[in-house]
């Protein structure tokens, strides 16, 4: 398949550009921050959101979804990404809604789908126990339908109405449905460096509603939903990288030192051509493995691991060049490129950094 | 594409498949690795072995070796997608380039682009049939990355130019028929605009060339001497004054050439674990297998870009400084690929051998330092990205 967008699929790009460029630009971002949202995101534009239909961009026509594929859903992931738009599109339609429609049943997908699609309910899932990403670690339990355990980074966990849940019983690793409005569920807010949120959740036998899978399909469920997950978020890390970098290259056109453009000076010029060249990898690794959920490739677990370690490490370099470019004036909270670090290092952590996945890769490959 | 032409892309195909299978010699579907598997042709041409010199006779009647040349100029006249047909089919059998030539991949190019079409006819036919080694004269001891700054002189004398100068790194100009060559037609004009493209023959008398012997142990380039050489005028290629147009049309093309990674028989991942062996089901050197991984990604991902650059050329956008790019990430991975064979394959890597074939890893691995220097280093692509595709001023 070749690898550029449909028509289709570039008209999507380019309205999500302008939806996110008018309604949640970085500036956006920083309001929620400074007036300590309860939310974190803004309600107004979620909803707009939903009513374009990209709360269900990628699921079945028949549970309200528009099934427009992945590569789609990318591209807003993308430009969200650009203006580092906080909203429930990670948590609810990446994470869970993945989860639900790749491995519930059609009774599962009516009841959730449909509310996702709708957005009548948020959703988060809870898969992290340990400090750094450990996705088939968990010693929550459940036992005689009741849960019980501490999950940690759940992202969107306090505005979340639906947890997803990993937990073991005698059968080995499930994905349980919880209320995260039920007795027994607490929810511990953190508003993060890159000022979205993640919470700690304890579940304290709590009540099992629903189950997705059978008990011991976990790992099969977190693995395959969490490498579409990755690939989308790398979506939009690839999109916060190109547009700190289209920052830091203008900033090096405008910014005058010893009279002269800095831009003009050769110990910036190749830094920003090398990063030039890695971004591009980025841009092809990502577009591949979009178009590879779509038609359901079998190697979607490396191209997912590939992709998440080599944009983790090109938005590492992309936002600790932009800080050292732009000086002092990037030191400043005035200046908007510190976001994009900030943002950076959260995006890096979630669902894996690129150590993890370098690892994985060798595994994948036997070695 | 039309149902018709689908039909005739995939009679092409089977028709093509069978002639391979009928003509190419089981001895020519390998990767060249020596330096005999290389047939280069010229005016005494020299043949390794006889299947060597059949897959070449057949390849050069059907037109092949050149395939997307017009008739007249001893190709085929095979259109794009046929070509594409013709190496997709060539390369599941594995099946060599009948022919080694800078007259295909330098030269032609420009005379196709720059020349007269008495030149086409004279040089084209000669370069598809294998009949002239064609060797490059561009880089100067003077000149390298500042290679307008050449001072090779080609002074105007009537009827004839005298060549004076000498040029460096000419790949087998001790094997070369002739020449091409840039050459300074004007001192005074600003160094962009007083360079010509000249052809020279190597047997004229007042040429001179000697072996420079690599790190590598081998002798791939040579310097060359022009004294009071005398050099017809009408093989100037395009206008007086005007060559460094054509030099900079090759130089993007010699660079998506050397850009590409080439293919080799192990993947590094199978290199590394053949090498230092797998413990508890991991490569049983933790940092060289992080790295190595880090490289495989890199190779996919860059190969991902080619790709990429191919859909979307043929969607409509041009490729422009993009060589730049391949050039210098290409070759920058092919050191770091070097390194790291190196690295995993021990002791028994630091073999050199009394023939190239016993050192070939320490000796390639050398080799590829050449890799980012060569057809303009990764400094100079860095610059030309820097000013044609970020657009950062010039101070």
């Amino acid at each position: 398949m070749a690898l550029v967008l449909s028509e289709e699929q570039q008209m999507l790009k380019s309205s999500a550009k302008e939806f996110f460029n008018g309604n949640a630009p970085v500036s956006a971002l920083r309001r929620l921050r400074d007036e300590k949202n309860a939310d974190g995101y803004d309600k107004r534009v979620w909803e707009e959101m939903v009513q374009m239909g990209w709360s269900g961009l990628v699921f079945p026509e028949e549970y309200g979804g528009l099934q427009f594929g992945y590569t789609g859903l990318g591209q807003i992931m993308y430009e969200s990404g650009k203006t580092l738009t906080a909203s429930p599109l990670m948590s609810t339609v990446v994470l869970a809604g993945t989860v639900i429609n790749e491995f519930g049943s059609s009774e599962q997908k009516q009841k959730y789908i449909s509310d996702i699609c709708e957005g009548k309910r948020l959703f988060a899932v809870a898969f992290e126990e340990k400090n750094i990403h450990s996705p088939h670690i968990a010693n929550t339990k459940v036992v005689d339908n009741k849960l019980s355990g501490s999950k940690k980074f759940v992202l969107d966990g306090h505005i979340a109405d639906v947890f997803l849940v990993t937990a073991s019983s005698d059968s080995g690793l499930g994905v349980y449905v919880v209320d995260a409005k039920g007795a027994g569920v607490h929810v511990e807010r953190h508003i993060m460096m890159d000022s979205r949120n993640a919470s700690t959740v304890t579940f304290d036998n709590a009540s099992v509603l629903d189950m997705i899978g059978l008990p011991g399909d976990g790992k099969t469920i977190i693995d395959r939903s969490l490498d579409i997950a990755r690939i989308c978020l790398s979506a939009e890390m690839l999109g916060s990288m190109e547009e700190a970098f289209s920052r830091t290259v203008a900033y090096l056109k405008e910014r005058k030192q010893f009279g002269v453009s800095i831009g003009s000076f050769q110990s910036l010029q190749h830094r920003a051509a090398h990063m030039y060249c890695e971004i591009e990898l980025c841009k092809s690794l990502v577009i591949k493995s979009l178009q590879a959920i779509d038609q359901n490739a079998d190697n979607l677990a490396h191209l997912a691991s590939m992709t998440k370690a080599k944009v983790g490490q090109i938005t590492e370099l992309v936002s600790n060049e932009a800080i050292q470019m732009y000086g002092g004036i990037g030191m400043t909270d005035d200046e908007e490129i510190g976001f994009f670090l900030k943002r950076a290092r959260v995006s890096q952590q979630t669902l894996g950094d690129y150590n993890y996945h370098l690892d994985k890769y060798a595994v994948l490959n036997n070695y | 594409m039309s149902t018709a032409t689908q039909v005739n892309i995939d009679a092409f195909r089977s028709e093509t498949r069978e002639w391979l299978e009928a003509n190419c010699p089981q001895s020519m579907r390998s990767p060249v690795k020596t330096f005999k598997d290389y047939f280069w042709g010229g005016r005494n041409p020299t043949f390794h072995s006889e299947d060597q010199k059949l897959w070449f006779e057949r390849m050069r009647d059907k037109g092949w070796t050149v395939p997307r040349w017009n008739k007249e100029y001893g190709g085929a006249g095979l259109s794009k997608s046929e070509y594409k047909v013709l190496k997709e089919e060539m390369a599941k059998i594995g099946a060599r380039s009948p022919l080694f030539s800078f007259g295909i991949h330098m030269l032609g190019p420009a005379l196709l682009g720059f020349g007269s079409e008495e030149q086409k006819l004279q040089y084209l036919p000669e370069i598809a049939r294998g009949e002239m080694w064609w060797c490059q004269g561009y880089s100067e001891p003077g000149a390298g990355s500042d290679l307008a700054g050449l001072q090779t002189s080609a002074e105007d004398k009537g009827d004839h130019y005298l060549v004076n100068g000498q040029k460096v790194w000419t790949s087998y100009a001790d094997y070369a028929d002739k020449i091409f060559c840039l050459v300074r037609t004007d001192k005074n004009a600003p160094k962009h605009t007083g360079i010509s493209f000249l052809l020279i023959d190597m047997k004229s008398e007042g040429v001179s060339t000697r072996p420079i012997k690599l790190i590598s142990g081998s002798s791939p380039f040579c310097e060359t001497f022009f004294d009071n050489v005398k050099v017809p005028k009408e093989n100037l290629v395009g206008v007086e004054n005007e060559g460094w147009n054509i030099a900079k049309y090759l130089l993007t093309h010699e660079r998506s050439m050397i850009g590409n990674v080439a293919k080799m028989d192990k993947t590094l991942d199978e290199y590394a674990i053949e090498s230092i062996g797998i413990e508890d089901s991991v490569l049983a050197d933790p940092v060289n297998r992080i790295k190595t991984a880090q490289w495989l990604i890199d190779e996919a991902a860059f190969n991902f870009t080619l790709e990429r650059a191919l859909d979307e050329a043929k969607a409509g956008s041009p490729p422009g400084a993009k060589s730049s790019f391949f050039k210098y990430y290409g070759t920058e991975m092919n050191k770091r690929r070097y390194e790291l064979m190196m690295s995993t394959g021990g002791f028994d890597n630091l073999v050199w051998g009394e023939e190239y074939e016993d050192g070939k890893t320490a000796r390639d691995f050398c080799r590829t330092k050449a890799n980012s220097i060569e057809g303009g280093t990764s400094e100079v692509q860095l610059n030309i990205i820097s000013k044609h595709i970020l657009g950062l001023p010039k101070k």
